[in-house]
Parts: structure tokens; C-alpha cells; sequence
């Protein structure tokens, strides 16, 4: 155990600067396993995003033969599957990473290693489900993988082990960061920072790793059963062995509805962060949005069965489920009122971020009323495996979820990097992007009403499809072009772009206290903290100015070591499971377990700091 | 056994708890629904198995190819015993860890090794339950009974071995002496995440051996 080291110095040398591949296999300094995560999802995003463009080309007119309905089943799970686990999870885990302990005022998190390892896992993780295509078995069942079109005798082909494995995988990692994530949040306050005056990023982000952590035993029970209804004869979700394919529904819907509020909830966070900094004023209301977070969460448990109206499940059932998912909305229509109180009478500041944010209120309005809409049964059974139901949850996934993520990325870049994205190019990327996902996805509320079934890879001359079908076409290659002009502008600035200082935005929260980008041990003299927005406090009491922070000398700080251990457990747990890819590879299992326990062994008796 | 020291940097902590109890508190929740998921698929299918065997009636089976009249195939006796083993090493790890705390090296080695020993006992005895219904009639794929038996307690097993192992490494920390009070945490963790494991057998003999 090592004594306390904040500002406390010694004669030890000062941390050297870490540089080569070798740094960041080894680091389990958050900021840069954030960084990780940052990259990684990104670049998964950018497969999700083409495995879309795909599926918009396909149909962009009527009966075209571009893509066979096999290549078609394969993109739009995928394309499903890697957005929600592969894209948005962990540019969340980017910003949690980064920023819960920054906004904490902490060191680091509260397990340095197992962060890493919960890196390393969702890397293998995704690296598994994507290696589906090389076998040219990728996933064809759709993301939710409904039972019995799962069992061997409708998918014998091994894309639907690569998706059980590759999901339980992914699973393992998302535990993991949410035991680290919650017992940092609660216990790496810096003193002074009582729960209610955490950021209400930080908030959200705590929420979320409880439905993380309620919701991932679910699912890693239901792909074990369904692992063994495949590979080893069980009949769980098999009718002809008495088993009932409708468990399949209720256990993934029991993780797959708190799994919205996963994707949703940081982002909730992000736009509250934001909007008050370029609003010039606090967070309106802030106890009534800690309130609705865990209102929404709690909710979130107990309305599963809204996906699964069309099963018949009896009134009763429909009333309690349609109400309690109605009752949602108002949980989150208090946040969204204030968001806007937040922004009314404010001294708004036009930057990049606060486009975003804004863009993310008024599209998350949309798909919010229309996830109201088949809230009621009646509507459902009208609307549901319509494009309808695609259009709303773009609504809320990409106009909620992405436009926040998006904000987030332009407001804590310069923190991240040190240099100033391009306000211009910026902005031409929100007006791209906006335009783009209109085109894309509002035509869909009308050809979903108007009988468009979903995942269908094609569609007859005639219907009267052709004409939606064409704009959202054009629209979704507008919304990938926009995507070019983001990686562009962030290209540019880490080339060029104009140095950060630590506060660009005039920033409310504790990050914003130290340089840009931070240095390893992000504060070199614990902060205190009297109240919820803390630098502003400080830059009031000091007569509206801040002093630039200088970079210190980090001698006598002490810091978790770098260790190879995780990336070596996470080979072995990645590879253990692999072993049930095909029924049971021993060799592979017990090698995989092998290097797991040594891995874990070799993690606990390794000397943690230096 | 882990040194994580970023909760050292910041004595105390924002709760006063340790960070690791902290976590494995996190993490036992966690598995209350994994455990809980399993258990609801048992009781899902109790009573839906096409086929016997079944738990506490006579049935019709198949046994070597041909049908037969099959036992019911629990055994209470056995397994309460197994029970009450389980439970007294919760017992017994609590004055294991009251030995580590004090520096009472004999009171520490000596109640460990009887809970590593009631732990291997119990997984013993569902080796031997496991084994014994094969031979009864009741194989994994045999019916839904069968495969949602074996697959909570299978998993229950893997927990408590898991446990064992835990529980053995740090008995070895002990005996070589490098388990002093001030470590005596490093105990603590393993006994909480073993008394979970013993809960969990708590509703499980109830629901799926005692419940008609």
C-alpha cells in the first residue's frame, strides 16, 4: 500500500514520459485507455456506418440485385449489433473514462488495471464478432436474434455462435468498467464533492453503470442458454423439446429495454454538461434531473414487454406494460424541459458543441414522441417490424445518442489533445449532419405507416416506395459525407490546429482546472470543491479571471505502474470463450483458462505503484 | 492479494468504505441477477419436462433405449447435509477472519483450512449428486428439469470452486505468513464473496430441492 502523495514531495524522480506502442499496451492510466476506447469505437462506427450506406444503396431503388438478401440479413444485424455495442457503448466508455475521474477530481479510477483489461476485452470482443465476416458467417438473425430462428435447425451455420460469443465477450468487458466506474464515482469524490454536486455528467454516468450492472447478468444467462440449446442439446427456447421461444424475448428484453437507457443516459449527461456552459447559466433544475435519471432508470426495468406486444400476451399485460412505458415520458420530459429552462434567458454561446447539443434536444423530442406513439398496443401492432419503428429509434439513437456523443467530442477535444477544432468545419459538419440524417430518417415515419415492412432487403416498383426510398438514399450519403468533414477537421487540428488553453469554453466543472492536455496524475494538489459548479464559484471569487495553470513536475506523485497483466487475462478470457465457438474446442478452453489464471495470479502479487 | 492503490491516494475515501469491499459489494450485487435468471428459468420450466425424471415424482422415462418407470430423483438427506456444511463454513471463515484480524495465527490457519475443506466437500457432493441422477435416468439433455437443474447448480458449483481456489491462495498467503491483520482485508473480500456464494445455495435448496 503506498502512503498519501498528494502534494506531498519527496525525492523520488518524476514520472517519465511515456511514449511507443509498447506505453499503451501496458498503460492503465485512464485518460489514455479513454483515448483507446475513443479510437476503437470510432473506428467500429465508421464499419457500422458503411454497412449502412450499404443497406441504403440496396435500397434505393426498387428491385435491385446489389446486395443478395443473405449479404442483406448479414449487414443489417451487423450493422445493428456493432452501432449499439461496438459504437455507442464505447464512445461512452471514452467519455467515462476521461472524464469521471477529471470531473471527480481524482487521481484515476478505482482500479487502474481492471480498467485496462475491460479495454482489452471489448477489443477482442469486437475483433470476434467481426471476424464473422472473414468466415463469411457473419450474424443474419437480426441484433435481438429471436428465438427459434437461432436454433440449429434454422441458422446451422456459425453466425449466430460468432454473435454469442462475440456479445458475451463484449459483456464481460462492460462489467467489468461498471464496477470500476460505480465504486470510482462513489468513493474518488475529492472532498467537498457530496453526491449532489457531482456534474450531472457524472450522474448519468453512475446510472448507467447500475443498469450495466443489473441488466449484462441477463443477457450473459440468455446467450448461455441459447449457447446451449445450439451447441449441447438443451431445449430451452425449443418448442419440440417443451421449451418456449417467447423466454427468449422476455430475458432479452429484460437487458435489451434497460440497454436503451445505457445508450441514452450518458448522452443525457454530455447535453446537460453542455448546455449550461453556452448558456452562461447552472443547470436548470438540477435535483429534479438526478431525480428523473434514476426515475427513468428504475422505470426502465419494468417495461420490457413493450417490444413484444405482437406475442400476445393478453390485456392485462398490454395495459400495465403500454402505462408504465408512457409513464417514461414523463421522467423524461422534465429533463427536457430543463434543458430548455437551462437555455432560456441565457447568454448563449454559438460554438460548435452547443449546436450539436441543441441538435440532440430537438431530435430527441422527435423520436421521444414517437416511441410514445407505439407505446399503446394498438399503434404497436400497426407499427411494429415497420419502418416506423426504424425511424424512431434513429430518432432517439442517432438524433439523441450520437448528436450528444458528438457534442461531447467537440467540447472535450481540446481538453483531450490540446488544440481547438475548426469552428467553420465544425459547424459545416452539423448543418451536413443534420440535413443528413433528416433526409435519412424522417421519410421512414411515412413509408413505416405507409406498410414498409423492416428487414426486407428489397422492395416492387409500384408499392409507392420509390420516391421516400430515393431521398433517404441521398440523405444517408450526405450524412456519411458529413462524417468525412469531422474526421477531416480532427486530422487538421492535431496536425495544426490552434493550442488549447485549459478553460477554451469558460468551463463550470473541475477539468477545466488543469492544463490541456492533462498531465498524468491530472492534479497535482487534490482539489476541493464548495459547490456544483466550481470553477465558476472560483472565477468569481477572483474577480471573473482564472490564472492559466501551469505544468508541474509530478516528482513524488505516485501512480499505478504500468502492467502487461490485463492485456494478457483479457487474451485468455477472449480466448476461453472462443473455445465454445464451435460446440467445445478443449485445447482452445483450457489454454484460454490457463492464461486467464495466470493473468489474474500474476495481477494480484505484481507490485502495483512505483 | 491485489495492491490497487488509487483508493491509497485518497485516504480516506469519499464514503470512509475501502474501495476493494466496495467492489466486491458492486460485483455481488451484480451477480444477484445473474444468479436470479437462472433461477427464474428453473422455475419457468418446473413441471413442462415432456419426459421424466422428475424431481420428486415417480414418471415415465427412457432408460437404455426403452421406456421405464423412473424414481423421483432427489435425495433430500444428502443434500441437506451438503447444506449445512456449506453453511457452517460461513461460519467457520468469519472466525478465520476474526484469527487474521487479531494476529492469531492458529485461529487463522486452522478455521481456513476447515472452510477450504467444507467447500471441496460440498463441491464433492455435487460431483457425486451429478453423477448419481445421470445414472437415475436424468441426463443434461434429457428434458427441460434436466437441463435447467444442472445448469443453475452447475454454475452455482463453478462459483463455490471458484471460491475454493480463492480461499486456498489466500490460506497459502497465511501459512507462508504474509497474511498480517493490517492485510486481513485480503480476507474479508474472499469470505464476503464466499458468504454470497453461500446465500445463493440458501434459496436455491428451498426453491428447487424442497419446493413441490
Amino acid at each position: 500500500m503506498s502512503t498519501i502523495a498528494m502534494g506531498h514531495a519527496g525525492t523520488e524522480a518524476a514520472p517519465a514520459e511515456k511514449k511507443g506502442l509498447w506505453s499503451w499496451i501496458t498503460t492503465v492510466d485512464h485518460k489514455r485507455i479513454g483515448i483507446l476506447y475513443g479510437v476503437t469505437a470510432f473506428l467500429f462506427f465508421l464499419i457500422g456506418g458503411l454497412e449502412a450506406l450499404l443497406i441504403r444503396w440496396q435500397l434505393g431503388a426498387p428491385d435491385k440485385t446489389f446486395l443478395s438478401p443473405e449479404a442483406y440479413n448479414q449487414l443489417f444485424t451487423m450493422h445493428g449489433t456493432t452501432m449499439i455495442f461496438l459504437g455507442v457503448m464505447p464512445l461512452s466508455a471514452m467519455f467515462f473514462n476521461y472524464f469521471i475521474p477529471l470531473q471527480i477530481g481524482a487521481r484515476d479510477v478505482a482500479f487502474p488495471r481492471l480498467n485496462a483489461y475491460s479495454y482489452w476485452v471489448f477489443l477482442f470482443g469486437g475483433l470476434v464478432l467481426n471476424a464473422s465476416f472473414l468466415f463469411n458467417a457473419a450474424p443474419d438473425m437480426g441484433w435481438f436474434a429471436y428465438a427459434n430462428l437461432t436454433s440449429k435447425q434454422f441458422s446451422p451455420g456459425l453466425n449466430v455462435d460468432f454473435w454469442i460469443i462475440g456479445l458475451q465477450i463484449l459483456g464481460i468487458a462492460s462489467l467489468a468498467a461498471a464496477v470500476n466506474f460505480f465504486v470510482t464515482i462513489i468513493n474518488l469524490r475529492a472532498p467537498g464533492m457530496k453526491m449532489m454536486r457531482m456534474p450531472m455528467f457524472v450522474w448519468m454516468s453512475l446510472i448507467t453503470q447500475v443498469l450495466l450492472l443489473l441488466a449484462f447478468p441477463i443477457i450473459t444467462v440468455a446467450l448461455v442458454l441459447l449457447m446451449l440449446d445450439r451447441n449441447f442439446g438443451t431445449h430451452f427456447f425449443v418448442p419440440s423439446g417443451g421449451g418456449d421461444p417467447v423466454l427468449w424475448q422476455h430475458l432479452f428484453w429484460l437487458f435489451g429495454h434497460p440497454e436503451v437507457y445505457i445508450l441514452i443516459l450518458p448522452a443525457f449527461g454530455v447535453v446537460s454538461e453542455i448546455l449550461p456552459v453556452f448558456s452562461r447559466k447552472p443547470l436548470f433544475g438540477y435535483a429534479a434531473m438526478v431525480f428523473s435519471g434514476c426515475f427513468i432508470a428504475f422505470l426502465g426495468f419494468g417495461v420490457w414487454s413493450h417490444h413484444m406486444f405482437s406475442t400476445g400476451m393478453g390485456p392485462m399485460a398490454d395495459t400495465v406494460f403500454s402505462l408504465g412505458t408512457m409513464l417514461i415520458a414523463i421522467p423524461t420530459g422534465v429533463k427536457i424541459f430543463n434543458w430548455i429552462g437551462t437555455v432560456w434567458g441565457g447568454s448563449i454561446q454559438y460554438k460548435t458543441p452547443m449546436y450539436f447539443a441543441l441538435g440532440f434536444v430537438a431530435m430527441f423530442i422527435i423520436g421521444g414522441l414517437s416511441g410514445v406513439m407505439h407505446a399503446s398496443p394498438p399503434a404497436d401492432l400497426q407499427q411494429t417490424d415497420s419502418y416506423f419503428i426504424v425511424a424512431h429509434f434513429h430518432y432517439v439513437l442517432f438524433g439523441g445518442s450520437i448528436f450528444a456523443l458528438t457534442a461531447g467530442a467537440y467540447y472535450w477535444f481540446p481538453k483531450m489533445t490540446g488544440r481547438m477544432l475548426s469552428e467553420s468545419l465544425g459547424k459545416v459538419h452539423f448543418w451536413l449532419m443534420f440535413l443528413g440524417f433528416n433526409l435519412t430518417f424522417a421519410p421512414m415515419h411515412i413509408l413505416g405507416l405507409n406498410g414498409m415492412p423492416r428487414r426486407v432487403y428489397t422492395y416492387s416498383a409500384g408499392m409507392g416506395f420509390e420516391f421516400w426510398n430515393a431521398i433517404e438514399t441521398a440523405g444517408s450519403l450526405v450524412l456519411g459525407f458529413s462524417f468525412l468533414v469531422f474526421i477531416w477537421n480532427i486530422l487538421r487540428s492535431l496536425k495544426a490546429g490552434e493550442v488549447a488553453p485549459a478553460d477554451p469554453w469558460h468551463g463550470a466543472t473541475l477539468e477545466w482546472s488543469i492544463p490541456s492536455p492533462p498531465q498524468e496524475w491530472n492534479f497535482a494538489v487534490e482539489p476541493t470543491v464548495d459547490g456544483r459548479d466550481p470553477l465558476w464559484e472560483e472565477r468569481r471569487a477572483k474577480g471573473g479571471t482564472l490564472p492559466e495553470p501551469e505544468r508541474v513536475s509530478g516528482a513524488g506523485i505516485h501512480l499505478p505502474s504500468p502492467s502487461y497483466w490485463p492485456i494478457v487475462t483479457a487474451f485468455g478470457t477472449a480466448m476461453t470463450l472462443v473455445g465454445f465457438l464451435m460446440h467445445v474446442t478443449l485445447w482452445v478452453i483450457l489454454a484460454g483458462l490457463a492464461i486467464t489464471m495466470l493473468g489474474i495470479f500474476s495481477w494480484a502479487f505484481e507490485p502495483a505503484d512505483h | 492479494m491485489a495492491h490497487d492503490t488509487a483508493h491509497a491516494m485518497h485516504p480516506p475515501t469519499a464514503t470512509g468504505l475501502d474501495t476493494r469491499k466496495l467492489a466486491i459489494w458492486t460485483f455481488i450485487g451484480s451477480e444477484c441477477l445473474f444468479f436470479a435468471t437462472l433461477i427464474s428459468n428453473y422455475l419457468v420450466y418446473k413441471g413442462q419436462s415432456l419426459v421424466g425424471p422428475l424431481p420428486h415424482e415417480t414418471s415415465q422415462c427412457m432408460l437404455h433405449g426403452q421406456m421405464a418407470t423412473c424414481e423421483p430423483i432427489f435425495e433430500i438427506p444428502l443434500v441437506t447435509f451438503g447444506t449445512a456444511v456449506l453453511l457452517f463454513s460461513s461460519f467457520f471463515v468469519v472466525l478465520a477472519l476474526n484469527g487474521a484480524q487479531k494476529g492469531n495465527r492458529k485461529q487463522l490457519i486452522g478455521w481456513l483450512s476447515a472452510t477450504v475443506l467444507c467447500g471441496l466437500f460440498f463441491v464433492g457432493m455435487q460431483v457425486y449428486e451429478f453423477y448419481h441422477f445421470f445414472h437415475k435416468g436424468l441426463g443434461y439433455t434429457t428434458n427441460l428439469f434436466g437441463s435447467s437443474f444442472y445448469t443453475l447448480t452447475g454454475f452455482h458449483g463453478t462459483h463455490v470452486t471458484l471460491g475454493v481456489i480463492w480461499l486456498a491462495t489466500v490460506l497459502v498467503l497465511a501459512i507462508r505468513g504474509k497474511l498480517p491483520p493490517e492485510k486481513a482485508l485480503n480476507l474479508e473480500i474472499a469470505a464476503l464473496y464466499w458468504h454470497f456464494v453461500d446465500v445463493v445455495w440458501i434459496v436455491i435448496f428451498p426453491v428447487v430441492y424442497l419446493m413441490r
